[in-house]
Order: C-alpha cells, then sequence, then structure tokens
C-alpha cells in the first residue's frame, strides 16, 4: 500500500533501533507515555517493544475513548434505548460492560434497538430512514471524531430532522494529560513518574501543536506530536529521548505531514459553533475533571439527547478488583490487576480497558500475552 | 410430464410469486415448489426417487460427514451467493480430511414473503456449484417461518465422503517441525461481503474466494500422502483456525508475516476499516500442515492448481505447551496471533 508501507519499513526501523539505542543513556530509564490508545495499538500490533533497548518503557495512557467512559454513561444509553429510541454506537462501544452485568450488546439481546454504526452519517441515515422512531447517536471520542458529529448535528438541523439527537461524550485530550500530572485526589505513593509524553497527532491534526505548549512549560515535560505508524512512533522516541537528555522541555512535532501548530481552524469553528467546553466531565480512572470534554450548545438544544430525554442517574461502579482505573493513569500494568487473564479477557471483559482493541489490557492479552507468559517462569 | 400437469394444473408463479406459509405446509403448493423448483434444478437420480430419504449403495473404507448452516447476509455478494456459498462450504469442510465428497443434502428455511425469483437464482446457483463440484444434492427439506422471523432464506447443507486409503489427516496429528501452507490470499471473502453490508457500503473490485477445494485437496493428497493436517480458515480467519489447531494438536505456531498471501486491496480495505486481515474469513482457502522436508513438493503442487496457484509456506509449527501462535512482523518485532475475540463482524457465511 502507498503511503502505508513506507511507514513499516523493517530496514528504516532497524536504523532507527540502533540510533536509539545510541542515543539512550543507559545509566537511565526513559518512561514515555503514549497518550493515545491508537500508539498502544500500534506499539503491540508491530511489536515495537522488541526494537526498543531495555531501558524504554512504554506506558499507556488512558487515550482510548471507550475506556475512559464511566459506566453511568453507559447505563444512560441503555436507558434511551429502553425508552424505545434506536440507540447508534460505534463497534467498540458495544461490548463495554455497564452496571449490573449489562451492556449494549447484551440489551440488544434483550430486546433494545442499539445498532452499530460506523460513522455519525450511518447514524444520521437510520434517523431519515425511520421518521417514526427517534434515533440517538452515541457519540464519543477525543478531538478528532468531535468535527463528524457536529456536522451530524449541523445537517439534522438543516434538514429538520426532528427525531435525530446526540447523546455527546466527546472529551479534550489536553486537560486529561494535565490531570494526569496534577492530581490533587491522587496520593504520593500513586504519582505517576512520566519522562515524556507522545501527543497524539490524530488529535493535533485538528486542534494543532499549540494547545500542549502550557503543558509542556507548566509540567516541565517534553511532548512530541507522533503519528500512529511504527516508523511514526520510533522517531518520536528518538525525539523525545533527544530532549530529554539535553533537558529541553518542548512541544515538537514529528507527524508534519498532517498537523500543523494551529491545526485545522475550519473543523474548530464549526466544533464551537456546535459545542461548548462542560464545566466538570466524570472520566473512568481519572474521576471528574475540569473542562475536559464537551456539550452541545443551547442553540442545538433540541438535538441533545440529554435535554430531550429523561435520563435518570446512574451510580454504577466499576466491577470489584478491576484496575481499569490505575491502568488508565499509568499508575499500574495490566498484569497488576488480579482479575486480568483469571476472569478478564477479551472473551468476558470485566473492565472498559479489555474491550477495545485501545485499551492497554486488550492490547496486553492479544498482543503481548507470550511475552508476559515467558517472563513468570523462571529464566532457563 | 403428463402426471405432473394433471397434479399442479397452473405452474407455479416464478417470476413474480413470493414463499408462503402453504410452501412449507406439507400440502400440494409445498409439492409442486419442490417438484417446480428443487427438483427441476438440482435434477438427479437420487433425488428423483422420491422419497424421504435418498437410497445409495456405500464404498468400503472410512466415511466422513458434516453439516454447514448457511445465514449470510447479503444473499448475494460479488463472486457468490448462498447458494453456491452452501454447496462450497460443505464440500470443503468434507474435503479437509482428504475424502472425496460424493452427497450432499441440503435444508432451506424460507420466510413468509422471499420472492420466488430470488429463491430460484439462488437455487440455480446452488445447483450449478454441485454439478461443477460433481457432488450432487441428493435430498433436501423446506420450512417456511413467517415474515419477520428469518431472513429471506438460510440454508443448511450435509455433505457425506469417502476417505481414500492410508490418509490419517486430522488436526491432532499436527506435529512440531511441520511447515504450515495457505493455499492463496486471505480475507478475500470478509472484505467482498463488508463491501455490500448496507452500513458499509465501498467499491472494490474484490470478490469472494468462495469455491470447492475438493480437486486441490485430491491432487495434494496424491502428491505428499504424508500431510498431517488440512482445514479450511473461513469465519475468524486464519488466525482463528491455527489457534483451534495449536490448541488441538497441544503445539505452537511462528509466522513470518511478510509471506501471508494478501491482495492489496484486501490489505488497503481492512486497514481502513481497521481490521486485521488475519481474522477476516474465506471461503476458498485452505491451511495445511506436513512434514517439513515435503513442504516444497506440497506448495508445488498446490501452485499448479488453478484454487492454489498463490500458495506460500508461512510459517512453521513449534513446541510450545502454552500453544502460542506467535509471528515474526513486517516490522521486524514479534506479536501474538490470538483467537478472535467476540465477534470481527456477523454474519459472514
Amino acid at each position: 500500500m502507498k503511503y502505508v508501507d513506507e511507514f513499516r519499513d523493517k530496514k528504516l526501523a532497524k536504523k532507527l533501533a540502533s540510533e536509539i539505542v545510541q542515543v539512550a543513556d543507559p545509566a537511565r530509564n526513559y518512561r514515555l507515555m503514549e497518550f493515545c490508545g491508537g500508539h498502544t495499538h500500534a506499539i503491540f500490533r508491530y511489536g515495537v517493544q522488541d526494537l526498543m533497548p531495555d531501558n524504554v518503557e512504554f506506558v499507556h495512557g488512558p487515550g482510548c475513548p471507550v475506556c475512559v467512559l464511566p459506566i453511568p454513561r453507559v447505563d444512560n444509553a441503555i436507558e434511551l434505548a429502553k425508552q424505545g429510541a434506536i440507540v447508534c454506537t460505534y463497534g467498540d462501544m458495544m461490548r463495554v460492560p455497564a452496571s449490573k452485568k449489562n451492556s449494549l450488546i447484551k440489551a440488544r439481546a434483550a430486546g433494545s434497538d442499539i445498532r452499530m454504526v460506523y460513522s455519525s452519517q450511518d447514524a444520521l441515515k437510520i434517523a431519515r430512514d425511520n421518521p417514526e422512531r427517534a434515533v440517538v447517536f452515541f457519540a464519543i471520542g477525543f478531538e478528532t471524531t468531535t468535527p463528524p458529529t457536529a456536522v451530524a448535528i449541523k445537517l439534522a438541523a438543516a434538514e429538520g430532522l426532528k427525531n435525530f439527537s446526540v447523546f455527546c461524550n466527546h472529551v479534550l485530550t489536553p486537560p486529561a494529560m494535565q490531570h494526569i500530572l496534577q492530581n490533587p485526589e491522587i496520593g504520593e505513593s500513586e504519582q505517576v513518574n512520566i519522562d515524556g509524553f507522545y501527543g497524539p497527532s490524530h488529535v493535533s491534526s485538528i486542534i494543532g501543536s499549540a494547545p500542549y505548549e502550557g503543558f509542556a512549560a507548566t509540567f516541565r515535560k517534553p511532548v512530541v506530536i507522533a503519528g500512529f505508524e511504527p516508523l511514526d512512533i520510533m522517531q518520536s522516541t528518538l525525539m523525545l529521548i533527544r530532549q530529554i537528555n539535553e533537558g529541553r522541555t518542548e512541544v515538537e512535532n514529528q507527524y508534519t505531514r498532517v498537523v500543523s501548530r494551529e491545526g485545522n481552524q475550519k473543523a474548530q469553528r464549526l466544533v464551537s459553533e456546535v459545542f461548548e467546553v462542560r464545566q466538570v466531565f466524570e472520566w473512568r480512572g481519572l474521576g471528574g475533571v475540569s473542562r475536559s470534554a464537551l456539550k452541545i450548545r443551547d442553540a442545538f438544544a433540541e438535538y441533545d439527547a440529554e435535554r430531550r430525554f429523561t435520563i435518570s442517574e446512574s451510580n454504577g461502579t466499576d466491577v470489584k478488583g478491576c484496575e481499569c482505573p490505575a491502568i488508565l493513569r499509568g499508575v499500574k500494568k495490566p498484569t497488576d490487576c488480579k482479575l486480568f487473564g483469571t476472569v478478564c479477557t477479551p472473551d468476558s471483559p470485566q473492565g472498559s480497558c479489555m474491550v477495545s482493541s485501545e485499551g492497554s489490557c486488550a492490547a496486553y492479552w492479544s498482543f503481548g500475552r507470550f511475552r508476559l507468559d515467558r517472563l513468570k517462569e523462571p529464566a532457563a | 410430464m403428463s402426471r405432473m400437469a394433471k397434479r399442479f394444473p397452473t405452474r407455479i408463479d416464478l417470476r413474480k410469486g413470493t414463499v408462503d406459509m402453504t410452501h412449507g405446509a406439507g400440502g400440494r403448493a409445498m409439492a409442486q415448489l419442490i417438484e417446480e423448483l428443487f427438483i427441476k434444478h438440482f435434477d438427479n437420480d437420487l433425488l428423483r426417487q422420491g422419497n424421504d430419504q435418498a437410497m445409495f449403495n456405500i464404498p468400503a473404507g472410512r466415511m466422513v460427514m458434516s453439516v454447514d448452516g448457511h445465514v449470510v447476509s447479503p444473499l448475494v455478494f460479488p463472486g457468490g451467493d448462498i447458494g453456491s456459498l452452501s454447496v462450497h462450504g460443505t464440500i470443503n469442510d468434507v474435503a479437509m480430511s482428504g475424502a472425496k465428497p460424493l452427497y450432499l443434502s441440503a435444508g432451506f428455511i424460507l420466510e413468509e414473503g422471499f420472492p420466488l425469483a430470488e429463491l430460484e437464482r439462488i437455487v440455480i446457483s446452488m445447483a450449478t456449484a454441485s454439478r461443477e463440484a460433481g457432488v450432487p444434492v441428493i435430498t433436501g427439506d423446506t420450512k417456511v417461518v413467517e415474515r419477520g422471523k428469518g431472513d429471506g432464506v438460510f440454508i443448511t447443507t450435509t455433505g457425506i465422503g469417502v476417505v481414500p486409503e492410508g490418509l490419517e489427516i486430522s488436526g491432532a496429528n499436527v506435529k512440531a517441525g511441520d511447515a504450515i501452507l495457505v493455499s492463496g490470499n486471505i480475507g478475500d471473502h470478509g472484505v467482498a461481503i463488508m463491501s455490500r453490508r448496507e452500513n458499509l457500503y465501498f467499491e472494490t473490485e474484490i470478490v469472494s474466494d468462495s469455491a470447492a477445494l475438493h480437486g486441490l485437496v485430491a491432487n495434494m493428497v496424491a502428491a505428499v500422502p504424508e500431510i498431517h493436517g488440512l482445514r479450511d480458515p473461513t469465519r475468524g480467519g486464519i488466525a482463528s483456525t491455527l489457534n483451534e489447531i495449536a490448541f488441538q494438536a497441544e503445539v505452537g505456531m511462528r509466522l513470518n508475516e511478510e509471506s501471508i498471501p494478501i491482495r492489496r486491496e484486501v490489505d488497503a480495505a481492512c486497514e481502513l476499516l481497521g481490521l486485521d486481515p488475519l481474522y477476516v474469513a474465506n471461503e476458498g482457502k485452505l491451511v495445511a500442515f506436513c512434514p517439513a522436508n515435503k513442504a516444497e513438493a506440497l506448495l508445488n503442487v498446490m501452485q499448479a492448481h488453478p484454487l492454489g496457484k498463490d500458495a506460500a509456506i508461512i510459517g512453521q509449527v513449534v513446541a510450545d505447551d502454552m500453544g502460542f501462535v506467535t509471528m515474526e512482523t513486517g516490522f521486524g518485532g514479534t506479536r501474538i496471533v490470538d483467537w478472535l475475540a467476540g465477534e470481527q463482524l456477523p454474519r459472514i457465511c
């Protein structure tokens, strides 16, 4: 595949790997957090860790939109379906555990009309095809997926599509990254020790690289906006290590083929026309994070499922023993969780991190299991 | 013909008619549907016996039997339809023992309101596939469910076959050191189906690889009777098939990503859809395991057959009591190739 294979080239990977070995100081460790689940997935999918020296460690962050959605929001979506609405959702959401061992896929088996879609446009089409039914798009995702939701709402408004609404769960990257490092309710012992961050490049294709500048300066941590191909990740690793070695804490852009400092301003305008920032939003793992999510503006209130429907308050909590919250903060690894690989597997996920292919636990299990088992065995 | 004309004074309307409940009720309407649609197209002497069962002589030796239900959506897809698929799928399950398939049965579950013209197209496709494969449908059954209780048509086929002397092919016989071969490009069927899904329509040249593999298998077992294992990687793709066999034979497997044949278009479609082609369904491919010193000979025989021309050696079986399937990635790292979790895509076959 042109424009893809170039970024998965084995020879270049080897060259970069040896450069990383040369640059990395053997006397220290480098703990680098890839915020985004897309990076986590690519690291495991291509075996990038195998090409890294032992003192370079990937710390998996909370950037998996499915994983960070707290249980009550999933309960809410199920309730919307029970009220008779057609709930349209991305496939990843279907198996995320809700309260009382429920999930969207189980709710569907029990008779609710829940449909898997690939885009907000599919949800709009379902609304057009079913004028007599209320259709709710269960919108999740970071800044990358927000503009398509904004487009869907604007189209629905232009078409006068009265049966369409959006259950908005769009979240924002920079406040969450900030929260990980500056977190009042997490004790000292849980402080996350991270030397640098890979910034999610798809997010930055919308918001640009500038929003991380304050973060890098305040917390004195280098950030490299990294593409999602394995060579992107390796090159970004080299850039992060160089910054750390030289004591720099800048925002660098590895993904220059797409990302600019200012980002996509047309998309930004569209988003701010339809959405405004919520005062506080509950994240799984992080708790309430101020100004970290979006809600639909008053001007588009009739397309806001939270205002159109009466949704009862859910106080659902995670399965006991599930370490998803600490794993999402980068404090624990999937293998630190007692449920990992015992009761919690991709076939019977107990926590959200085991569901999505971008979740740390699922990636550990699906792509890295053999390595972990070997580690447990005494050295031969 | 004169007797038939008396039994059914008017012919069934295969142009504008639809399936109704009487077609499954056991009365004259059902008999007419069987006569004018199923027997007409599947026609053979054993079917013409006209009993509730087909009677035939059995050869000496070992027989195999396999059943496969087909619920694919959409019913017609690039490169095939539920009719041809229901013939190929069962023939392949029989053939993966090394057997020569002999006969098929077909059970139809029809939904009330399904157009008879569409049903006839499916039956013609099925009859053509069966004739081309040389494996006749010799008995069948028809049931009708109320509108909304089915999805047009579901077809279950059973096949029987006879295993040639001297073959011992079973997933359990696969051994450490065996070579792993695949008969051609992976993922075609799954991507062809996806490209026609209502909520996922995309333009592509990719057609399903749906095909009957018993001819290829006959050549393979004739040339290399030492083959240890054969399996067709349908739902769950080659990843699931390899894990099944690793589990069954209590071995591990080591693949080389760069040697796995895949069409560029399929690779691109999977990239776009976020799918891993190792997990995407095939309907005309097989995975073979044989002693390493026979691998080249087997590969040559496979590549000489039209259905195996893109065959490749993709890895080897290794001793591993954990039963892991691992792969050296094209990028130079290693990853595990796990069982498919959940459902990548429903109703693929």
